[in-house]
């Protein structure tokens, strides 16, 4: 007896429970939620991709045109692609001693998978992603990048 | 030319009487079996095209997202452009496949569907063949499909084509015996198998209110193992794509594949209308016992349109079985259907026998 009726408890408690499903799926017949699908082409103008997007790879400059990067090359070393290349050149400073600084950070778009690894490996967060993901050119040279603006500099206080 | 949206008998055997004014008795019926063939191909290809569009059009509403919305407003031609793709795709010919039985496979699917289609009542007088072993003509035939799907298993020298034919061969045959009985409830209930004598009877009310809670329970029963026997969500194990890429059709590429894939969304249509038929009456207006105004109202509407309302409401749901739940597992499937619905639709005929022995129906 105690069977049968923990069998007729099983059909009563699976029937609702699916029913509870349905109800969900089908209220966004005539409730639908917020739609989620973005009708790209139309809405460039507005569309605003989010934050975490790894669009491609950039230096970020503050207003006086200086960077981060202490061309370290930890990037270069921890890009599985090798589509990063950092070429560094040797300076006197003022004090007569040689210095390491940053002459091309090359980036090469089209090898490159969007892992990451180089902007979480960075120890100075020189690198970062921005959100622009429209990267179609007709010239396969212009998916490489030189990452430093012309004239840049180190930021000071970033070595230390 | 009387022509009659209410009724298409007088329409039907005028074209009988004119043809038979023209032509022999011989030339007559094979003009009349020509015209009914066109028209069902021409019926075949429109609803296997809508079902795809709105299959996708429904899975988009369950999960928040637009669907096709590219071609022609709201992508309506977007099933037609697949179409035309599938029409233009290369068919790859498989190194060791049964070059025969592989090319077999899809047409005895498709023929399967159509000795189905044309047994079904579209509108009072729109019938192809009114057996009046029509329910049973029904349930005989449509098992057949499952020797299709075990050919193309079998012939596509393909391990996850064959898991997939085998799994739908263990499906189709434990699910046709629910589909079966609950057919066979609603018989004992209509003291009929002729289909069109069905479709009357409920001119005072649709069976799945006349015949009280047994007829409900058969309705519900009958749509799970459709929905099963159909191989469809979310019982599709005989293709469950992360598991065996794509089933029984895993090898089949273009149009072959097209036939396969439009099968089983006719395949659906027949399990919603033969729902709608016997469950739901078919083409009969929606009547409430004594309202005459509001049964008059009822009446305006063309039986055509009740008919595909009635099957399009059915095939709304089990879409929506198809994108709520998840699949099942193999030894699920045959629990569901060996220890719960077998035992539960064994009851209900029994109670169902009782009722029209007492007469307790209205």
């Amino acid at each position: 007896m105690r069977s049968i009726i923990n069998y007729l408890k099983d059909i009563f408690w699976g029937v609702m429970s699916l029913l509870k499903g349905l109800k969900v799926t089908a209220s966004y017949f005539w409730r639908p939620g917020a739609i989620v699908t973005e009708k790209y082409p139309e809405n460039r103008k507005y569309l605003v991709m989010f934050e975490r997007c790894k669009g491609e790879l950039i230096m970020p400059h503050n207003d006086k045109n200086e960077h981060n990067c202490i061309s370290c090359g930890i990037c270069q070393m921890s890009c599985p692609n090798g589509s990063i290349e950092v070429i560094p050149k040797t300076i006197d400073t003022e004090d007569g001693k040689k210095k390491r600084i940053l002459d091309k950070h090359i980036y090469r778009l089209g090898q490159c998978t969007f892992c990451g690894l180089c902007v979480k490996n960075c120890p100075t967060h020189a690198l970062a992603f921005s959100t622009k993901f429209e990267h179609a050119v007709f010239n396969k040279a212009l998916l490489i990048k030189v990452l430093n603006k012309p004239g840049s500099q180190l930021k000071k206080g970033v070595e230390q | 030319m009387p022509f009659d949206i209410y009724d298409f008998t007088s329409f039907t055997k005028w074209i009988d009487t004119s043809l038979e004014n023209a032509m022999s008795p011989f030339w007559t019926t094979v003009t009349e079996m020509a015209i009914a063939g066109v028209l069902f191909i021409l019926f075949y290809a429109v609803v296997g095209l809508f079902l795809v569009y709105a299959e996708r059009k429904v899975c988009a509403f369950v999960q928040n997202r637009l669907g096709p919305n590219r071609l022609g407003p709201y992508g309506i031609f977007q099933t037609i452009a697949d179409l035309i793709k599938l029409l233009f795709k290369e068919l790859i010919p498989i190194k060791n496949a049964d070059r025969f039985l592989f090319n077999l496979a899809p047409y005895i699917v498709i023929i399967v569907n159509f000795m189905v289609l044309g047994a079904i009542p579209y509108a009072k007088g729109l019938h192809a063949i009114d057996f009046n072993i029509g329910i049973f003509y029904i349930i005989a035939v449509s098992s057949m499909s499952v020797i299709g799907v075990l050919l193309a298993g079998w012939s596509s020298n393909n391990k996850y084509s064959l898991i997939g034919a085998m799994r739908s061969g263990a499906q189709i045959v434990s699910y046709e015996l629910s589909v079966g009985l609950s057919l066979i409830t609603m018989v004992i209930f209509a003291g009929s198998m002729q289909l069109s004598v069905i479709v009357e009877a409920q001119r005072t009310g649709w069976f799945i209110f006349k015949g009280h809670i047994p007829a409900f329970i058969a309705f519900v029963i009958y749509i799970i193992a459709g929905t099963a026997e159909t191989n469809r969500g979310p019982f599709d194990l005989a293709e469950a794509e992360s598991e065996l890429t794509a089933g029984y059709h895993t090898e089949y590429s273009g149009i072959k594949f097209a036939f396969f894939y439009l099968a089983e969304f006719i395949n659906m249509f027949i399990v919603a209308s033969i729902a709608a038929t016997i469950f739901l009456g078919g083409w009969m207006p929606f009547h409430i016992g004594t309202w005459e105004g509001f049964n008059r109202i009822m009446d305006f509407v063309p039986p055509f349109i009740w008919y595909l309302g009635k099957t399009f409401f059915v095939i709304w749901v089990i879409m929506l079985f198809k994108w709520t739940f998840p699949r099942l597992r193999i030894d699920q499937l045959l629990t569901l259907e060996w220890k719960y619905l077998l035992p539960i639709n064994l009851v209900n005929v029994l109670i169902m026998a009782f009722i029209v022995l007492m007469g307790w129906h209205f």
